[in-house]
């Protein structure tokens, strides 16, 4: 059962504490700062916070005491000479994502970067390495482009607990690459995807997955909220299957959640596309599916139903057994115990969220 | 030794700038944020990005004239100058 739960935003990281039915917030740090995301490596129990300073670039912290002290480390750098597809000097923009390696990798990190830089730690997170194998795929050049970000991004990571030489990235936009080799080499895994932005709609590289989850029991069953809809693979992102149900509403999105268990089940906090970006019809609610995304139910019980403007971006939506938790880009946080059934407001006021994740504490 | 002027909004992350102002060895503003990398670690990623390019809501004066080279910082100093390492007017 998690005890915490942490919020990366615009103004701060937050950490709320298990109280009752719900989360009270108990820690402030970062104030100014803006956290893209926040996480706790469960195989330690260390907190991560990966800042983006407005004036001072992007920085990383992290908390060996339940975020009562942090600590500055090194954050990942770009190699000298080495430059974005655009042509200008590659350099560190912004700190994506965090990803704990498998507990068989006890020091083991990885952090999704803009400009599209995966940087690998293998001690903890003293000292980082460009993946120079998806770094220097061919199609990073010409065919890798910004999406939600100027540049390039990586977003998500997903290991497999059966082989810790696979790794899967989802980057906005070129897509999901997938390695089989540890990160020497990467391959595309796109196919089902159809991007209505490209000329080419079935691309094999120019995606846009927002994000990409896997059942953690199951890691072949794999989940994303692309731009484009939401797709599902059983084959372990060898094929797509597009599985949106727009009058749910599920279809865009940012954040999209896996059951850790049951394959079958996923959670999306669903909105309007492009460029109107809000809640559907003014009320907010969270769509899940249990039958691997043929229906999908909308959960409204406690959540606002009129004039709601809220989205929820793509790390702000985190499952953990039966709680569920999103916050929005209005600083609404709300929380489940439930499995989305019903909720509680854990707070109307926060800075816009950015990323929510469980932890222990 | 130019003398060099660290904006108050970078004692937060690092304390002992607020003994300054600095005279450091530079002939350069871009040896200048290298003297003070050496003598307050970490300081120089706070100022210039990976590739050596001063951030964009960072500014350096010197002599109270605004730095030409913000990508590579060759402007250069003499022994007497006065350098000040602002923080830009944005925020929010």
């Amino acid at each position: 059962m998690a005890t915490l739960l942490l919020l990366g935003t615009r103004k701060a990281t937050l950490i709320l504490k298990r109280e009752g039915a719900g989360f009270l917030p108990v820690r402030t740090a970062h104030l100014g700062a803006g956290v893209p995301y926040a996480c706790q490596d469960p195989r330690s129990g260390t907190l991560w916070a990966c800042l983006d300073h407005g004036h001072w670039g992007a920085k990383l912290q992290r908390s060996k005491n339940g975020g009562e002290t942090w600590e500055e480390v090194a954050p990942p750098k770009y190699p000298e000479g080495e430059k974005r597809g655009d042509g200008e000097p590659a350099a560190l923009r912004y700190l994506w994502f965090l990803a704990p390696g498998l507990p068989s990798q006890p020091q083991r990190l990885y952090a999704g970067t803009d400009p599209g830089g995966l940087f690998v730690s293998d001690d903890g997170g003293e000292t980082w390495a460009l993946n120079r194998g998806l770094w220097d795929h061919p199609s990073r050049p010409k065919q890798w482009f910004g999406g939600g970000r100027d540049q390039p991004g990586i977003h998500s990571v997903i290991l497999d607990s059966r082989n810790p030489n696979r790794i899967l990235v989802g980057i906005s936009c070129a897509g999901v690459f997938e390695s089989t080799d540890g990160g020497t080499s990467w391959a595309p895994r796109n196919r089902g995807c159809r991007a209505d932005f490209l000329p080419d709609p079935a691309a094999e590289v120019g995606q846009d997955p927002h994000y990409v989850a896997a059942c953690a029991a199951q890691p072949d069953v794999l989940w994303q909220q692309n731009h484009c809809g939401i797709y599902r693979s059983a084959d372990g992102a060898q094929n797509w299957t597009k599985i949106s149900q727009p009058d749910a509403p599920a279809d865009f999105g940012f954040a999209i959640a896996a059951d850790a268990q049951d394959p079958n089940t996923a959670w999306v906090v669903p909105a309007i596309k492009d460029e109107t970006r809000v809640a559907v019809a003014g009320a907010l609610c969270v769509s899940r599916t249990t039958d691997g995304g043929k229906t999908w139910q909308a959960l409204r019980k406690g959540l606002p139903q009129a004039h709601a403007y809220d989205v929820t971006f793509r790390h702000a939506l985190d499952v953990r057994g039966d709680l569920v938790a999103f916050g929005t880009t209005t600083g609404n946080v709300y929380f489940s115990a439930d499995r989305g059934d019903s909720w509680a407001c854990l707070g109307n006021n926060f800075p816009p969220v950015y990323s929510v994740r469980f932890a222990e504490g | 030794m130019p003398r060099v002027h660290v904006t108050r909004n970078l004692w937060r992350f690092f304390p002992a700038l607020a003994e300054g102002p600095f005279d450091l060895q530079a002939a350069s503003a871009k040896e200048m944020v290298a003297a003070l990398d050496a003598r307050f670690p970490g300081l120089a990623g706070y100022l210039v990005d990976d590739a050596g390019a001063l951030r964009q809501h960072v500014n350096l004066f010197i002599d109270d004239e605004a730095v030409l080279d913000r990508k590579t910082l060759g402007d250069t100093l003499s022994a007497g100058s006065t350098v000040h390492v602002m923080q830009a007017l944005s925020g929010g």
